[in-house]
């Protein structure tokens, strides 16, 4: 659109506006509902009203399919999902591979960042394959490395090359949560990446020239020019990585089914079996809540720790 | 210098003449980052080249190949018989028109009522527009996952348009509740926020009605924002599973995602796994490979919340 467009259009508005606008601010009132009508209703019903009910639900011994209708039967499930060792276990795996896959993925991304911001003939193509596992469906790639962690697969045929025996990935207890820590990282590193560029690119050359002429070495520069400027592009990806690494439960549900011995159940794979497959709708609405309050209560601590010390903005 | 940056940041300055690339040499630049990029090209595509290898390949030729580069190279015997088996066991073409059908019709109804709830709250000021727009940006904190078992019980509950009880096993619950998207309407409010207000003013002032300057002067402007929506709708409804698995038990409506579960329960052909992780994951890749720019500005641009 031209500057001169605009200018027009701002001369005529402004010659022209006033009482003429005003009259119709009660049409424009209605308008305005009109247009916001189906994204409300539509996320009244499939957003608002289902949260609403995990809290009602969670209290009650509703079923997906009953001909009874649910009863109110105050904290039972709590009581009896605070009793449950698997949601302990799932919990304490979930916590885990959070912990785990927070600091690696996004290092690992902010170095593809690093190594492709850069204006090299051919950047591009490094660029379109790191990103490829993002593109694929977590579907596609959990079956892709569920064959590739065959005892008998590809990855220990490699192994086998340099000398190591690799061990039953998926079907050892002490390797299956690890096993799927590693192929989440591969699949997710490239949307991060992406996220990373964005923020580097908007650091001014500037900074580094002056900071080169002040003698800066490379790590320096990285430390002192680039790691401030990715300030806010920082503290999303740890929020967003955080929470889709508790919503962890494509690759569980295809890989794994949560065992071997529980070793890698999660919340809300522990959700999905009790909700879908066992129908207690009421139990799940009381997992979904823990976990709800769990994501709450940690993007709120992530966002306290990471708030801007020098200035409220 | 740490001030500094950060209110660069934050203003989002438009890509200075030097890339920070060109500033700042070293790693980027040595033999050394060279051989790093090539390594990790190799772990993140080795994976996907093995998959299309071995889709042509007998489990038998497979396995023999393993140890060696034979297992990403496309040489021995090499066959469709994994494809036509996919075919003979599963009804493919169903399952590929189903995850089509709901994608598009996604991103088609997205665009619509979020474009229109998006202009609503950008262009024209009604009481408690800014309360509107601090609920629906709130619940971009609810993960799917948390709310997804009450809201199967919920769609089981409600009646459908034909008056029946509940929404399950239907076209329709694969794609309704996920077509207003708070995220949508938020990238469109920011794109539409950039476009100047007196443009539509002048309209107003020329007798146009919003519904017309929202169809002929905002969202004709509106193009980059509309691919990036589109974008970012149509991957996460091309991928969705654990939805569909829950709320479709009649095979002619499954998607091609929630299909793959067939090739698990029965004896495993390893061959025609990845024969149907191949055929699902190639519609996606040719529309990356085509619109590459646009993907990546899109998932740049979801950056930009925060």
């Amino acid at each position: 659109m031209s500057a001169a467009v605009v200018a027009a259009a701002r001369a005529t508005a402004s010659s022209r506006s006033g009482h003429s606008l005003k009259k119709t601010d009660k049409h424009s009132h209605r308008t305005a509902l009109l247009m916001l009508l189906p994204a409300g209703v539509l996320m009244i019903t499939f957003l608002l009203i289902p949260i609403g009910l995990t809290f009602v639900l969670a209290f009650t011994n509703a079923r997906l399919i009953s001909p009874e209708p649910a009863k109110f039967i105050g904290v039972g499930n709590f009581t009896r999902l605070f009793e449950n060792a698997t949601f302990w276990k799932s919990l304490g795996n979930t916590v885990l591979f959070a912990v785990v896959i927070v600091p690696i993925q996004s290092a690992v991304a902010l170095a593809l960042a690093v190594l492709i911001n850069t204006r090299m003939r051919g950047v591009n193509f490094f660029r379109t394959v790191y990103f490829l596992p993002v593109v694929t469906s977590m579907v596609v790639v959990s079956m892709l490395w569920m064959f590739m962690y065959q005892p008998n697969g590809l990855i220990n045929a490699l192994l086998a090359k340099v000398g190591i025996q690799g061990p039953d990935w998926l079907g050892d207890p002490h390797w299956a949560l690890l096993a799927l820590i590693l192929m989440s990282i591969w699949q997710a590193c490239g949307f991060h990446m992406v996220i990373w560029l964005s923020g580097l690119q908007t650091i001014p050359g500037e900074l580094y020239e002056a900071a080169s002429l002040d003698g800066a070495s490379r790590w320096q520069q990285f430390a002192y020019v680039t790691w401030p400027g990715l300030r806010q592009t920082a503290i999303f990806i740890l929020i967003t990585i955080t929470i889709a690494a508790f919503s962890l439960f494509t690759q569980v549900n295809i890989m794994t089914q949560g065992g071997p011995l529980d070793s890698t159940s999660t919340v809300v794979f522990m959700a999905v079996r009790t909700g879908f497959q066992q129908q207690q709708t009421g139990y799940a609405s009381a997992i979904s809540l823990v976990f709800f309050v769990i994501v709450l209560a940690v993007s709120l601590i992530q966002r306290y720790l990471t708030r801007d010390k020098e200035a409220g903005r | 210098m740490s001030a500094t940056a950060t209110t660069n940041v934050s203003k989002k300055q438009r890509r200075p003449e030097l890339r920070p690339g060109e500033a700042q040499p070293g790693l980027p630049r040595t033999v050394l980052g060279m051989i790093l990029r090539i390594a990790l090209c190799l772990v993140f595509g080795l994976p996907l080249v093995f998959m299309i290898v071995s889709s042509f390949k007998p489990d038998l030729q497979i396995f023999a190949d393993l140890g060696t580069w034979k297992a990403f190279l496309p040489v021995g015997s090499m066959n469709l018989d994994n494809y036509l088996g996919v075919f003979d066991r599963v009804p493919f073409a169903t399952f590929l028109m189903n995850s089509v059908l709901i994608s598009v019709s996604t991103v088609a109804l997205g665009l619509v009522v979020n474009s229109m709830a998006a202009f609503a709250l950008s262009r024209i000021t009604f009481r408690g527009h800014k309360v509107v727009l601090g609920v629906i940006l709130a619940t971009l904190i609810v993960p799917f996952e948390t709310m997804a078992l009450p809201l199967l019980w919920w769609v089981n509950t409600i009646p459908y348009f034909d008056g029946s009880q509940g929404w399950l096993d239907t076209y329709a619950v694969q794609i309704i509740p996920f077509a207003a998207n708070a995220f949508s309407i938020y990238l469109f409010y920011q794109y539409f926020d950039s476009i100047p207000k007196e443009l539509d003013e002048a309209a107003r002032v020329d007798g146009a009605g919003w519904f017309r300057i929202y169809r002929s002067i905002i969202m004709p402007l509106a193009g980059p924002a509309i691919a990036t929506v589109s974008i970012l709708t149509f991957l996460p409804a091309w991928n969705s599973y654990l939805w569909p698995l829950m709320v479709v038990q009649t095979e002619s409506l499954r998607p091609a995602m929630v299909g793959i579960d067939y090739f698990k329960q029965l004896n495993v052909s390893w061959g025609q796994i990845m024969a149907y992780a191949s055929m699902i994951t190639l519609p996606v890749l040719v529309m990356f490979i085509a619109f590459q720019r646009a993907f990546i500005n899109s998932i740049a641009s979801s950056g930009v919340k925060g």
